[in-house]
């Protein structure tokens, strides 16, 4: 069976621009345009993430998190798609999106709160245009493809204004591509011609599933059947992340429609901080991929090509060091939730008899701990 | 059916889960089970451990990452003639195959005038109390109870999960198998030789001046409760329903008979809810026995809280004992 598998998935055909030994390549579809300096700041991005990550790890085993679930390995994808947005553009998140929310400057302790089981999410998607997580898989590419028929509707693509026209991207993962809302989704946006981009993170596993039990077929393949394009992307390669998306995004803000960006990524961590990979996975999987490490191939390239010395390094290492301080403190003193907040925004108009199961409640709880 | 091997058997319940499973999959060729990460990982509660190595990757199947799917393919290999036994990761996550359950599943057998049976079971984790995230701790039996067609029920001992899920995949009818995931490791009993049918109810604990009755998740709680009370002089009747679908109402309203006062404890939310039924019917057929109105504790009428709220918001031994003093007092 897997020998058969095998033969319909050959070897992905990736676009590339920085190789794991940190070279520059060119692809004749994916022209980037970029300084020295600002890749060093996607660098400076990749390492600020990730040691986001580490820490809200360390948070979980401290037992300051109920789970995290890590990026590990995905930074790559987050920064390159991430960076490619404009202020105004919507970003439509899984749960594993940290990366992506760092670059839309959402603080890191607002996303600790879905975590830490003191909120729900609790922020406004529209203060930095990037949603709520959402776990149920799949459904926020429905969302996506919603707000695209929006914008839209509100005449803001292809008028050819920069400040105006307007795309969206929805993350998703390679388990998720088997759900229906996702594939609803791709007709949706399809017939509709909408401003979506659709952004696969195939981290090669869904829990213990190889993304072999999802498909027969290269993910990015799929577009097609929907009427749009599909390409694959290294997804280790910020770079040729943030190319591929950024033109993805100008696309559909020309009103030229939707996108399947699959980024061929790992996830080196387990699933959340709950999962057991022994289980299901060779640790030599996982060595392999960490020569394709995302960080360590843009570090190569600023030292020996961009000439960056230690100086930099240093700074981004004290820039990491004090943001995990911050998301260390942060958590620890992120507030509880009262107990009558359970009852808040239930309803926009709260019921009478709702009201009055909130003061029976309230009474009850200040009884029992008085 | 069988008794296993050994009397002094010590489970957990999800050892008991797994071994019932593996009696039905022994038993019945046709039965196979199907859901995400059930193979190599044994599912994320590890119920299914060991399975597909036993019986193979036809027989336990790692389905991609859709449940209205896994419940659709469900009823395509129920009309070739198996005998599916789905499971659904968590219970906030069976909503994508609720179209799959209700319109289908639920409705086939009547649909086909009878000439279609729909053997299937889904088995849900179910409840909360485990400090997750959202969607990860819900009560969802309630939906498909007020489903015609379907058959709900809770396990809430080893004894039990290890019997009713073989009973639930011999069932003709299919059958919505609630698993109180707080209580998969919780404790750990002996198998008894032989089962209490299917859809009856049991008194896990005698008592004459209030009964008490709740399934699943909650019956720890309610046993612990019964324990509170008698230090105080009170004595509950505890009932485990076991079945929410159909309901075993003769026993219900035997002790209510004798003790006059019932409360109904469930996690889901109160509104609507399984209590409310149970009220309903003790009120139609008891209604003269009655010394009080019948209480319910249960979930609010809320989404399922923030983790760190949730103790507060679940029915627990201070409000199951409130409600005791308050049904006393009446
Ligand atoms: C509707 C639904 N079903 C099941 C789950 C449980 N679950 C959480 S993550 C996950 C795997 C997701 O895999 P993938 O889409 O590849 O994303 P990844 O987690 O690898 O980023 C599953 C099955 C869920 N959250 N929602």
């Amino acid at each position: 069976m897997s020998e058969h598998v095998l033969a319909v998935h050959p070897e992905p055909d990736l676009v590339q621009l920085l190789t794991p030994e940190g070279q520059r390549v060119e692809h004749p579809d994916y022209p980037l345009d970029i300084t020295d300096d600002e890749i060093s700041a996607l660098y400076r991005d990749l390492v600020l993430v990730r040691r986001i990550d580490t820490e809200a790890i360390a948070l979980q085993r401290q037992g300051e998190l109920g789970l995290w679930a890590s990026l590990l390995g995905q930074e790559a994808a987050q920064i390159g798609s991430g960076r490619a947005l404009k202020g105004h553009d919507m970003a439509f998140p899984t749960y594993r999106e940290h990366g992506v929310a760092w670059c839309r400057g959402v603080d890191p302790l607002t996303l600790l709160g879905l975590f830490r089981g003191t909120n729900l999410g609790g922020f406004d998607p529209r203060e930095h245009n990037f949603n709520l997580y959402t776990i149920v898989i799949g459904a926020q590419t429905l969302h996506a493809a919603g707000y695209a028929m929006g914008v839209v509707r509100d005449g803001a693509v292809g008028t050819g204004d920069p400040q105006r026209d307007t795309a969206v991207l929805a993350f998703f993962g390679d388990g998720a591509s088997s759900q229906g809302d996702v594939n609803e989704a791709f007709v949706w946006a399809g017939a509709g011609n909408l401003p979506v981009v659709f952004f696969c993170q195939n981290n090669q596993w869904a829990i213990s599933e190889p993304v072999t039990t999802q498909s027969r077929v290269p993910l990015f393949q799929r577009a097609s059947g929907f009427g749009f394009a599909g390409v694959r992307v290294d997804g280790n390669d910020v770079l040729a992340c943030l190319a591929v998306t950024r033109k993805a995004l100008d696309h559909a803000r020309n009103a030229q429609g939707p996108t399947l960006i699959e980024a061929f990524t790992y996830r080196m961590n387990p699933h959340t901080t709950n999962d057991d990979t022994r289980r299901y996975r060779l640790g030599s999987e996982v060595e392999t991929w960490k020569l394709k490490d995302p960080i360590e191939r843009v570090r190569a390239y600023l030292t020996r090509v961009a000439g960056f010395d230690h100086t930099f390094f240093e700074k981004v290492e004290e820039e990491a060091k004090a943001l995990a301080e911050h998301v260390r403190s942060g958590c620890r003193a992120l507030p509880d939730p009262t107990p009558e907040s359970v009852f808040d925004n239930v309803h926009v108009t709260m019921s009478d008899e709702l009201r009055e199961q909130r003061s029976e409640f309230v009474d009850f709880v200040s009884e029992v701990s008085a | 059916m069988s008794a296993p091997a050994a009397t002094t058997n010590n489970w957990t319940m999800a050892k008991a889960l797994n071994e019932g499973m593996r009696k039905s999959m022994e038993l019945d060729p046709k039965v196979v089970i199907m859901g995400e990460d059930v193979g190599k990982l044994g599912g994320v509660f590890r119920i299914t451990d060991g399975l597909q190595k036993d019986f193979g990757e036809d027989r336990v199947i790692d389905t991609p990452l859709a449940e209205s799917a896994i419940i659709g393919t469900a009823v395509g290999l129920a009309i070739r003639g198996y005998r599916p036994v789905c499971e659904i990761q968590f219970d906030g996550f069976v909503f994508p195959g609720f179209d799959q359950i209700v319109s289908q599943v639920a409705k086939f057998h009547n649909r086909s005038a009878g000439l279609v049976k729909m053997p299937i079971t889904i088995r849900i984790p179910s409840g909360g109390g485990i400090g997750a995230v959202e969607h990860h701790s819900e009560s969802v039996e309630t939906y498909f109870a007020h489903t015609a067609g379907l058959k709900v029920v809770a396990c809430s001992t080893p004894s039990d999960a290890y019997w009713m899920i073989q009973e639930a995949i011999a069932d003709d009818d299919p059958v919505i198998f609630i698993e109180p995931k707080r209580l998969y490791h919780a404790a750990r009993a002996d198998i008894e030789a032989a089962p209490t049918p299917l859809y009856e109810a049991r008194i896990v604990r005698p008592g004459q001046h209030v009964t008490v009755a709740g399934y699943g998740p909650t019956m720890s709680t309610l046993l612990e409760s019964a324990k509170a009370a008698a230090e105080d002089g009170i004595e509950l009747e505890v009932i485990d329903l076991r079945s929410v679908s159909p309901l075993d109402m003769p026993t219900v309203v035997e002790s209510v008979r004798r003790t006059g006062r019932l409360i109904v404890v469930h996690e889901a939310p109160q509104s609507f809810g399984v209590g409310a039924e149970i009220a309903a019917r003790v009120t139609e057929q008891a209604f003269y026995s009655l010394e009080a109105p019948v209480l319910r504790v249960t979930g609010y009428d809320t989404p399922y809280p923030p983790s760190r709220l949730e103790h507060e918001w679940l029915p627990n031994l201070d409000r199951v004992l409130d409600a005791v003093d308050k049904i006393m007092e009446y």
